[in-house]
Order: structure tokens, then sequence, then C-alpha cells
């Protein structure tokens, strides 16, 4: 089934379509003396889904991280350039980063729910932000489960663990959590490589309807899933030192079926990676 | 594809503003406890060697190092009061030596038994009662060791007390034991299991395999358990204050009553005047202590680091 | 290339391992028969007298009931002022402390704290709180310098159940904007609690049975009454069990047996609750 991804297509508007909401200028990133990304300059664009791809191990975690700054929990982790959220250079001394990883979201490769019941992990960021109200709490929990289409699944089990859940539950219930801050961005680091296909799906059918209302980036090492979610896609590659180059991005569908690049064909194409 | 250097139109300004770093103040403050709680090993411990030198500096002032550490006539309260520890610090080393050649080669042989020998439901249930000997306080010891041990000692060497060092020394090593056993264990349980399989690709039985691949692999583990053994003996106090027999010569034999260090500090320090010169002598067989504790264990944590570092879990 | 014949080589196995069984054997035994012959000798003194009533006659009858006291509240001393730091410590090293040279610095005095000698803390809760900090010989001496004997071991285990709890947790924590501390408090803590507990329970185990650190900064074998505040002198069990058994002429040898039994039973009782903790949060898991 052939959908043109373009970035002008009919999703609701918003006043920020076509519009940059991060981007990435001539980033290199290092821990300590190895150098994990080299000269990375990407955009991002707002209310879409930006899909990284590449071999493993060549840095499109580490790409990922740089747009909430996880990277920062890594001793020795340095890194040089421009990153930029909304035009507001992210790693500037004077920014909170606490603030920033609302804004940024992140959802992680295997599912991490905490051990609390399924009501607590999704209230969990709005208690941390101040709201104590139960109501208000129950009304975000709400929400949030509903956003995550995981609300009829779990209406009856609210006080149930999170861990009790199924795999993509927990996936969803991660989603929720994060949503129950209110992002602009949500990150997501191979988010179904741990869950089964139909569990896949459903959380590929999320994606794209957050993406009407959130900027969406997944890392993803299945390049079927990012021809079928993503309007955006960025190649990655590792050069002979082990960094992380981008080798190019554009429109998904420019990039899966002409790609301007031989090593992009290559990966596409199934040569290697 | 989009031109670098677009951006939205809303005010970037108001976004600056709520992205704008917080003091967070109640941060901050428990940053500062928890740094503070964070130093108070290291206060703990300069606060040790403070008083240690503090109040038992002062001696070698009334009487030289030389004739503090090799003199061998400890009279605090005669006129004047000489202070020599070669009685205690010979106790210390006799008994800490027989301590270790009993517990040694019982420790490391269990240790082996347990590591690759014993079934696991034998290991399951030894392994428990190893650690409850590590938890018997060592008054009990001393106790057990006055009133069961030494009448035994007694009758077997045909002495007029049973309280020597020899009771303290076997008291002393049951209590090394659970340590020996547990470091060497580990030890012995990282040895790889690559090393032991090649060994018996080539036909060893097990037993040679233990002996000549497994053991050596491990050596510098046990040497840090033996060690660590090492350190706890050269420590006890209760139980040798117990047993050892309180005489204040120089030992010729184990089955001589016999003072080693710690007894003699605890002993003294009740009725040694605040300030006077036994009280200083006994801080300064404090720090003496001190040193050779912190060095053996030092020496041992150094080892055991290295060990880790050969083979990583 | 000759070797043995396998048959001789087998018996010296066989020999080998019977060794090391016998080794094992020496191991284990002696303190089974050390609890089992306590049990067996001290049960007689056991009464519910001996428990709550006073010592009489000089100590040679009555009950121990001061000392019974005495422990427990060197116990609750020691855990007021070792768990707290030792718990905040434990925090610090694992979730803030870079790794620069004052944390190897503080690594290094954990270690070698772990290996001072008891009365070497006694000397130094004497010189530190009973004479410069002018507590005096009494309850809040001692608890202080228990407690500074238990620091290590509570900071050790506490930094070992906070590094226990998996990476993904604080991950998922900070990734919806949560501050560090609250990550702490409201998703590692509260993992690590079993851990933190355990430890804190064998730390106070073992602080029930010393008697060198206690034996210099207020330990005392009669005393008229109870004490009435932390700056009064008290009575222990481990010093009673110590004075009892060498200092007192005539001592029966049922009350010194008592006396063992009890000490032996308080300390063990600690550490098979630590023990329950321990499995049943890895039941939970």
């Amino acid at each position: 089934m052939n959908r043109k991804h373009t970035l002008l297509n009919d999703k609701t508007p918003s006043a920020q379509v076509c519009v940059t909401k991060l981007r990435a200028e001539k980033v290199n990133l290092y821990y300590s003396s190895f150098q994990a990304l080299r000269n990375i300059t990407l955009d991002i664009p707002a209310c879409a889904i930006t899909a990284i791809i590449g071999p493993s191990g060549c840095g499109k975690s580490s790409l990922l991280r740089l747009f909430n700054r996880m990277n920062d929990l890594i001793p020795g982790a340095r890194v040089e350039g421009n990153v930029e959220l909304d035009g507001i250079f992210i790693y500037d001394s004077k920014i909170d980063v606490v603030e920033l990883r609302k804004r940024v979201g992140m959802v992680f490769q295997k599912p991490n729910p905490f051990p609390m019941s399924v009501f607590e992990n999704v209230a969990f960021g709005p208690r941390r932000h101040g709201i104590n109200n139960r109501a208000e709490l129950e009304e975000i929990v709400e929400k949030s489960l509903h956003q995550a289409a995981l609300w009829d699944e779990v209406k009856d089990k609210l006080e149930q663990s999170g861990l009790a859940l199924s795999g993509g539950q927990q996936q969803r219930l991660c989603i929720a959590r994060v949503l129950a801050v209110e992002p602009e961005v949500i990150l997501m680091d191979e988010p179904c490589s741990a869950l089964d296909p139909v569990a896949t799906l459903k959380i590929e059918d999320l994606m794209k309807n957050l993406a009407q209302q959130y900027t969406i980036i997944i890392v993803t090492h299945n390049m079927q899933q990012a021809a079928r979610v993503s309007d955006t896609a960025a190649f990655m590659m590792m050069e002979g030192d082990r960094a992380g180059v981008l080798v190019e991005y554009g429109p998904t569908s420019q990039l899966f079926t002409n790609p301007k690049d031989k090593r992009t064909e290559d990966y596409i194409t199934g040569r290697f990676g | 594809m989009l031109k670098p250097g677009s951006s939205t139109a809303v005010a970037t300004s108001s976004i600056e503003k709520s992205l704008k770093r917080r003091l967070r103040l109640g941060e901050r403050i428990i940053e500062g406890w928890v740094f503070l709680a964070g130093l108070f090993a290291i206060i703990v411990l300069l606060g040790i060697i403070a008083i240690l030198i503090k109040e038992g500096l002062p001696i070698f002032a009334y009487s030289s190092p030389w004739r503090f550490l090799f003199g061998t006539k400890w009279y605090p309260v005669s006129e004047p009061p000489t202070f020599g520890i070669l009685p205690f610090f010979v106790s210390t080393l006799m008994i800490t030596l027989i301590a270790t050649v009993i517990a040694v080669p019982i420790g490391v042989a269990c240790a082996a038994y347990l590591a690759e020998v014993a079934p696991p439901r034998v290991r399951e249930t030894v392994k428990p009662i190893i650690e409850l000997l590590a938890g018997i306080p060592s008054v009990m010891m001393g106790f057990i060791g006055l009133m069961l041990l030494s009448p035994l000692i007694q009758s077997a060497f045909n002495l007029n007390t049973g309280l020597c060092g020899l009771t303290a020394a076997i008291m002393l090593s049951l209590m090394s034991l659970p340590v020996i056993v547990s470091v060497s264990e580990d030890a012995l349980h990282a040895v790889p299991k690559d090393f032991k399989e090649a060994s018996y690709a080539l036909g060893a039985t097990k037993w040679e395999t233990i002996r000549h691949v497994c053991i050596p692999a491990a050596l510098s583990g046990v040497a840090a358990a033996i060690m660590l053994g090492v350190g706890r003996a050269i420590g006890e106090t209760m139980t040798v204050l117990m047993v050892a027999g309180g005489a204040l010569a120089v030992p010729l034999s184990p089955t001589d009553p016999m003072t080693p260090m710690t007894s003699a500090i605890a002993s003294g320090i009740g009725n040694a005047v605040r300030g006077g010169l036994q009280y200083q002598a006994l801080f300064a067989i404090g720090l003496i202590l001190f040193i050779m504790t912190l060095a053996v264990n030092l020496v041992a944590d150094r080892v055991l680091e290295r060990q880790k570092r050969k083979f990583p879990r | 290339m000759t070797t043995a014949p396998i048959a001789s080589r087998q018996i010296s196995q066989r020999a080998a391992f019977v060794l090391l069984g016998i080794a094992t054997a020496i191991a284990v035994l002696p303190v089974l028969f050390i609890v089992v012959y306590t049990v067996v000798n001290g049960a007689d003194a056991i009464s519910w007298t001996f428990l709550t009533q006073d010592p009489s006659q000089a100590g040679k009858a009555g009950g121990i009931l001061p000392a019974i006291v005495g422990t427990f509240c060197l116990m609750l001393g020691t855990l007021f002022f070792a768990l707290p730091i030792g718990v905040m410590a434990g925090i610090y090293l694992t979730e803030y402390a870079r790794q620069n040279w004052l944390t190897r610095f503080i690594n290094m005095a954990i270690v070698n704290l772990a290996g001072v000698p008891s009365i070497v803390f006694g000397l130094f809760g004497l010189g530190v709180f009973v004479l410069a900090f002018h507590f005096g010989l009494s309850l809040l001496a001692a608890s202080l310098t228990l407690a500074s004997q238990a620091l290590a071991m509570v900071i050790t285990s506490s930094r070992e159940a906070i590094l226990a709890v998996p990476r993904e947790h604080r991950d998922g924590s900070l990734a919806v904007g949560a501050t560090k501390w609250q990550t702490v408090r409201h998703v590692v803590l509260p993992q690590a609690l079993p851990g933190i507990i355990t430890g804190a329970v064998l730390a106070i185990s073992r602080a029930a049975g010393e008697t060198a650190p206690i034996l210099v900064t207020g330990a005392a074998f009669l005393l008229p009454g109870l004490p009435s505040s932390p700056f009064d002198q008290f009575m222990a069990l481990p010093y009673h069990l110590y004075t009892v058994a060498a200092h007192v002429p005539g001592m029966s040898k049922t009350i010194m047996w008592g006396v063992a039994l009890v000490l032996l039973l308080v300390v063990l009782s600690f550490d098979v609750l630590a023990a329950i903790i321990r499995f049943r949060s890895r039941q939970r898991v």
C-alpha cells in the first residue's frame, strides 16, 4: 500500500506544520576519548515521525539521547556543536535539564514500568511536578491511558502492578507515563524490538495517532517499520574509527525509493547491515 | 528539504524563560547533606588516627621508641614506670601465626570443597553455618575457650593453667575461618570455566584440575583471604583477653600464658589515669595495632582488586 | 609420555576429596557444637525471673534484666546514629559521587574502617566521645562508638542494595522529568529498602555482641537501676558475660551459661531476621 509520505500531508493543521522542532548542527559526541558521533547535522520536523535507521552500533541511540540530554548521565560524555529545541540551544548551562526532559520524553527499548500500580506509574510524572490532587491525577491518568490506547484494557486494573501487564501493554504504559507530563517531543529507542508482531503493530498505529500532536523520533533497526510509520528518515553508519555519521536524511519515500547516497542504497537493499 | 534556520513563530523568549535553569533549592540542600554523610567515613577514620596520635605519641617523649617497641618490661606502676611492649608484640605474633597455620589449610580446603566438590545441597547448608560462625560474638568465643577448651589444653599438655597462647590461637583460628573460607571460595568461583574445561579435556581428573589449575589461578584471592584472616586475628580482643593468660613476660612457648597487644590495652585502660603515662602508652599500642591492621587490610584489598580485574565476573 | 595409571590417580582423588570433606567438617562442627552446648547448659538458667529481674547477691543470683535492657538501648542508639548517615553515604557514593580522588579516598576509608580492631574503636570512643566531647562514661558515648564501628558495614550494604536497582528504572524516571533526588526517593530507595534493612539488622546484631568498645566507654557490671538518661552508665549482655566468666569468684556456672545463651539468642535472632528479610525480598522479584 503506497502512502505518500510528505510533510505537508493532510494531518490536523497546527501552527507547527512545516517547522523545525529540533535541530542538530555539526554535532560531535565524545565518551571520554572515544568519538561516538561525528559532524551530525539534522533537522527534525514538528508533528511528524522521524526514523533513525542504520546498522547496530552506529550511534543511533546516542543521537537520540542528544535531544533529551540523557547522554549527560554517562561519565565523560561531551557534546560539541549546536543542538536546539524550538530554536533554543539546549546544552546551554542556563538550561534546566529536568524541565527539558519533561518536554522531550523518552520511551525505551525494553519496557520499564516501575514496580508500582498502573495508576501510580502514569501518575508518577505529574506527582513529581507538583500535582497531588487525587481528582486531577485521575483525570490525567485517564487521558494519558486513552492517548496511549491502553485505557480499555486497564481501566479495571488501575491498582494492579504495572509489571503484571503483557509486554506490549507495558510499553504502552510507558508511553502513557511519558504522555502524562505533556511533552512536546517523544523519543523512542527501538520501542518495539522486545515485542511480538501484534503488539508492534498496535504501537505503530499509536505512533501515527500521536504524531498529529507530538513530534516523534524513533530509532529502529527494522527498515520495514521505518518505511511504514515515518515521514522523514535519517540513515546513519559507523565509520572506521567507530564514530557514527549521518549519511543521508530526507522524506522517507525519497530515501527508500530514490536514495541519494550509494551507502544508503546498499543498506536499504540489504547488501549489508 | 527544510531550509536550516526556519523556526517556529511562537515567541522564543517565553519558552526560554520556562526552560531556564531553576535553583531547585531542595535538591541542592539534599546534595549537601548527602555529600556530608559521604565524608563521614573519612571523618571517622581521621578521627581515629588523630586521637591515637594525640594521646599516644607523647609517650615517646618519655620512653624512646626503641625502648618502647623492644623493651621487655611493662611495669606501668613502678617508680619510675617502664613501658616495653615486646612481650605484647611477640604474643600477638605468636598467637596470630599459630591461628593462621591452623586456619589456612582448613579454610582453603573447605573453600575448595565448597566451590568444586560439594553437591549444591551440601553447599547451601554449609555456607549459612559458616556465616553463623562469623556471627558469634567474640566474648562468647572467649567464654567457650575459657570453659571448654582451656581445661582440655591444660590436661593435654600438663600445664598449670589452660589459659595460654595455644588456647587463644585455636579459638582465633575458628574466628578467622569464615573470612578465609568465604573470600577463598569467591576467588575459586571466579576462575573461568574455560580453564577447567581445558584441563578436563586433556584428561585430568577433577582433583588434579583443582590442584593444578583452580588453586593457582585463584592464588591471589586466596592470599588476600589469608591476609584478611590475619588482620582479624591481630585485632581480636575479647577472646584473647579471656583465654590467653594475661602474663606480662615475653612468651617462650605457645603454652605459656601471654598477653597480646589487644588484651594489654583492654586490661590496662580501666586503671590508667587519664592523660597519664600508662594511658599514653596504651594509646601508643593502639596506634601500632592500627597501623598493623591497616597495612594488612590495605594490601589484601589491593590484591583483591587486582584479582577482580584479572577475572571479571 | 608416561602417566600414572588412571586407577591410582582416582584413588588419590578419592583420598583428596575425603580430606577436603574432613576440613569442611572441622570448619563446621565446632560452631554447631558451641550452639548446642550453650543451649543445653544455659537452658536451665533461663526463666521468667532470669529475664525480668535485676541481679542480686552481687550478680551471683537473680536476673539480668538491666543487661538485656542495656543491650537493646545500645542497639537502638547504634541504629539511630549509623543508619541515617550510612544510608545517605551509600546514596552519595552510588548516585552523586563522581569518579575522582575524593571518592577513591572515601572508598579506601570504608575498607580500612572495616578492619580496625574493636579495642581501637574503644580507644577512639574514650578519647573522643567520653573525654573530648565530655559525654562521660555513658550510653551516648558507647552508642556513638558502636555506630562508628557499624558505619562501614551500613554504608557497604546500602551501597550494594542501591546498586542492585536496575538502571532502567532510573532512566525511566529521569526521562519523564523527575529530578535526581526524586528518582532516588521514589524509585530507587523503595526498591533498595529490603537490602538496606538487611544490612542494618546485621550491623546492629554485630553491635549487640561487641564488648571491647563498650568496655571503655561506659559499660558497668552492677548498677543500682536502669539508665534514666543517655548520659548514664549501663549494663550490657556481652560485658556481663565477660565479667561473670572471668572476674567474679564463686559465680555459678548455670548463670554464666544462662547469660551466654541469652546473648547468643539475641544475636542469632537478629541474624535470622535479616535472613528472612533477604529471602522474602528475593521471592518477590
